[in-house]
């Protein structure tokens, strides 16, 4: 019921940060609806009758304190089979970083994203790149590294299509990657406040098919440099 | 109590008689009057507070109508208001009321003590408390508007790149500020905890209250030296043209995320260990029941508070720190779901087989509980470096904070405030109003943060001036008008209280000693208690919690009570 109000996911990690989404809700759903439940029929069961006193119970033996540690003990072994599956999904999209098909080079500038293509020699400093101004264009089912920095304060890149979010230091180069699985266009979005117009800094990721990406780039980015995409699909990116 | 400590308790009192209104009421060292100084000014800052909140709600349901009452806004001011709502309901709402107020005014009364350990000390807390709050709130006329980066304050954006360049100073001296009010007030916590005690009251004999109050000020004290240090790090940074976090002259901004969450995670158990406090002093009151594992409870507390030392970096997951971290404090954070499950299953089992009365503290125990819940569960989803990822930033965050610190802060802050008030001013507050005051505040609370969850999940950012203005989210809008009508709604049900709490203190009923039939020391004096608290100083003969104890004459037996079972100083066990 929750699940179905997140945007269609569209990336290779996603799938897994989605299925941990589904496990926590899972894992503790029964017991909220377990203590709601017992508070609300508590408070039914045992209000003040005539003639019904309260039992005198502490809770301070064993015996009776296993009531609330026992239940303590399993919370902390679900506790530990999200941690196992968040563990696992974050590695996933935060650490093990496969080898790029395409590098672009994000910058975030107080208000606006910027792409950069690069160049000849895969350089995004040198002759041949190409920039886009808030459009980040990329191929489907290819494994696509940015190399992201700031120029002035902390930004923070997020694709929620693509269950993607990373902050962008100033003086850092920060990488991340995505594989998008669905041509499309998905909203870009900066969430860490970085200043006044920072609800206008939004950008657009346009996920192009084979073909089109090949006619896309023959058009705009002609100079691409031949090591930095692999057409003929599936080779590089697994 | 020693013979001299009696006499010099006598000649207080005497003192107490001569002085005149501006120490009696206003430069008062007397633990009860600050207590409620500090609660004035805490219910004072709770307006400003909440009219913020109705700026910015009112803003992201109908950014294109104007504030009534405010007018139009720019984006900047915007940011200013969520800063500015922030730092003042966590600092300057929930901190002086759950440390300030209610520890201020409890602690002493509870251990039989007659005042605080340093008297004049607490004083001087309270005072630069108000000066404190002073210079927040005269930061929003200053040029350039209050302080705009977040109540966060990440660095550069609150150091070169901010236009509230005066407001973003006085932010940083007004937060400096509140920071030595409570070190003051939590070293005098402490000694008073240790040193202060009346005969027989042993440690396991305190009441829960008192140690939340002590757990919590043990916690600030140890989490709030690096920020006052990072504090004045960006002091200097914005003052001085140092660049301790400034990368073009070797500084990182993520040391001011560190030092920031170092603290700030701590602060949130700060604020919420005295709220569970409260709720954890009431219940058993009201359910005639004595609370349930009660040591399983301050051990939990312990583990608490020892982990929240340990699980800061959760808030910088996707911040660009190494990813390596990130599973390590994402353990960390949810294995702290133990130790507060364990608390709220005790609170939960302490409701079983009681004999329960609804009066309004105790509604606002149970309905802060059950919210609380809430906000609980939905930790483990932030919690978790995974879903993190997707949820950082987003009203996800906002709708779960707002469920873990407004019930502790208000329904918590309220419990205490029926609860204690005829002690505090002799009369009890009215219950039919009371009982609206909740039953409006929980609904309409609920009605507020329930959408943001969905919104959330939908993946709108917060600290947007338009969350319109994205097409992706351009039909989670409705979600934002109805958390705004509710918000509207929840502040609205404040008046009870209000109307309550002044109309009562000349109109109610007399309380006497105590109203609620409870067994804690401060209902066996007058209310309100005269100055140095106790006529004669106490002993405690049992712990708190002994209600419907089977043969007693009552269904309570006060901690002075010598019959059943007989007097001694040894810690009680239980049968």
């Amino acid at each position: 019921m929750l699940m179905s109000w997140l945007p269609q996911n569209v990336s290779t990690f996603g799938t897994d940060i989605d299925s941990t989404l589904r496990l926590i809700i899972f894992i503790v759903g029964p017991w909220f609806i377990l203590a709601e439940g017992l508070i609300l029929y508590f408070a039914i069961r045992y209000r003040k009758r005539p003639g019904k006193p309260a039992v005198h119970v502490r809770g301070e033996t064993f015996r009776q304190a296993a009531w609330v540690l026992i239940p303590g003990v399993i919370v902390m072994l679900l506790d530990f089979s999200i941690d196992n599956a968040s563990g696992r999904a974050w590695d996933e999209a935060k650490i093990e970083s496969p080898a790029p098909a395409l590098n672009v080079q994000v910058t975030a500038e107080r208000f606006a994203w910027i792409f950069t293509y690069p160049g000849h020699t895969g350089a995004f400093d040198g002759k041949g790149t190409y920039w886009s101004m808030g459009k980040l264009y990329v191929p489907v089912n290819q494994v696509v590294r940015l190399n992201m920095r700031s120029m002035d304060v902390i930004h923070s890149f997020a694709v929620p299509n693509l269950r993607m979010r990373q902050d962008i230091v100033p003086g850092r180069t920060i990488t991340a990657w995505f594989e998008a699985t669905r041509p499309g266009n998905y909203g870009i979005q900066c969430t860490e406040l970085c200043g006044f117009d920072h609800y206008k800094m939004q950008g657009t990721l346009v996920v192009l098919s084979a073909d089109d990406f090949a006619k896309w780039r023959q058009k705009h980015w002609p100079s691409a440099p031949a090591i930095a995409i692999n057409s003929d699909a599936e080779g590089a990116n697994k | 109590m020693s013979q001299a400590a009696v006499i010099s308790h006598a000649a207080y009192a005497e003192h107490a008689e001569a002085l005149g209104f501006w120490r009696k009421y206003v430069f008062s060292t007397d633990h009860k009057t600050i207590g409620k100084q500090y609660l004035g000014i805490s219910l004072f800052m709770a307006i400003a507070g909440g009219f913020t909140a109705y700026a910015i709600r009112w803003q992201l349901a109908w950014p294109a109508a104007g504030i009534p009452g405010l007018g139009a806004i720019t984006p900047h001011a915007y940011n200013s208001l969520v800063t500015m709502h922030g730092s003042i309901m966590v600092f300057w709402v929930a901190m002086p009321m759950l440390l300030g107020a209610f520890g201020n005014f409890c602690i002493p009364l509870m251990l039989g003590a007659d005042d605080m350990a340093f008297p004049r000390l607490n004083m001087l807390s309270v005072w630069i408390f108000f000066t404190s709050a002073l210079v927040l709130l005269a930061s929003f006329v200053a040029p350039g508007g209050a302080a705009a980066s977040g109540w966060t304050a990440y660095t550069p954006l609150s150091d070169t790149w901010t236009s509230a360049v005066w407001g973003q100073t006085m932010w940083l001296f007004a937060v400096a500020l509140e920071f030595a009010s409570f070190l003051i007030g939590g070293i005098n916590f402490l000694t008073t905890a240790f040193t202060r005690r009346c005969a027989g009251m042993t440690l396991w004999r305190m009441p829960l209250l008192v140690w939340d109050e002590i757990a919590a000020s043990v916690l600030f004290l140890l989490s709030v030296g690096p920020l006052v240090a990072g504090a004045v790090m960006l002091l200097m940074d914005r003052l001085l043209g140092t660049g301790f976090y400034d990368p073009s002259k070797g500084g990182d901004p993520l040391l001011w995320e560190h030092l920031f969450w170092f603290f700030g995670h701590p602060e949130v158990y700060v604020v919420a260990l005295p709220g569970f406090g409260i709720m954890l002093e009431i219940m058993p009151v009201f359910a005639r029941k004595p609370i349930f594992g009660y040591r399983t409870i301050i051990y939990s507390t312990i583990v608490a508070v020892g982990l929240s030392l340990i699980v800061w970096a959760h808030h910088m997951f996707v911040s660009g720190m190494d990813p390596r971290l990130a599973t390590p404090f994402s353990v960390t954070t949810i294995l702290i779901s133990v130790p507060f499950a364990i608390i709220v299953f005790a609170m939960i089992a302490t409701l079983w087989g009681g004999s329960l009365i609804f009066d309004t503290p105790m509604l606002f125990v149970i309905g802060g509980l059950a919210s609380f819940i809430v906000g609980g569960v939905t930790g483990i989803f932030l919690g978790s470096a995974a879903s993190d990822i997707y949820l950082h930033g987003t009203y996800f965050v906002v709708a779960h904070f707002h469920y873990t610190l407004f019930p502790v802060t208000f329904f918590g802050g309220y419990a205490g405030i029926y609860y204690w008030y005829p002690k505090m001013f002799g009369r009890m507050m009215d219950e039919r109003l009371g009982k609206l005051h909740f039953w409006l505040t929980f609904v309409f609370f609920q009605a507020t943060f329930i959408p943001l969850f969905l919104a959330g999940i939908g993946g709108t950012p917060r600290r947007v001036f338009m969350p319109s203005a994205y097409p992706s989210f351009a039909s989670l809008q409705p979600l934002q008008v109805m958390a705004t009508v509710a918000t509207i709604g929840l502040i609205a049900s404040q008046i009870p209280l209000v109307v309550n709490f002044f109309s009562s203190m000349f109109r109610g009923a007399l309380a006497g000693r105590n109203p609620w039939r409870a067994n804690t020391l401060e209902w066996t004096v007058d209310s309100p208690p005269p100055h140095g608290n106790f006529p004669d100083p106490p002993v405690a003969r049992r712990w708190p919690y002994d209600y419907s104890v089977p043969g007693a004459a009552s269904d309570w037996l006060p901690q002075v009570a010598e019959t059943n079972p007989p007097a001694g100083i040894k810690v009680q066990r239980a049968s």
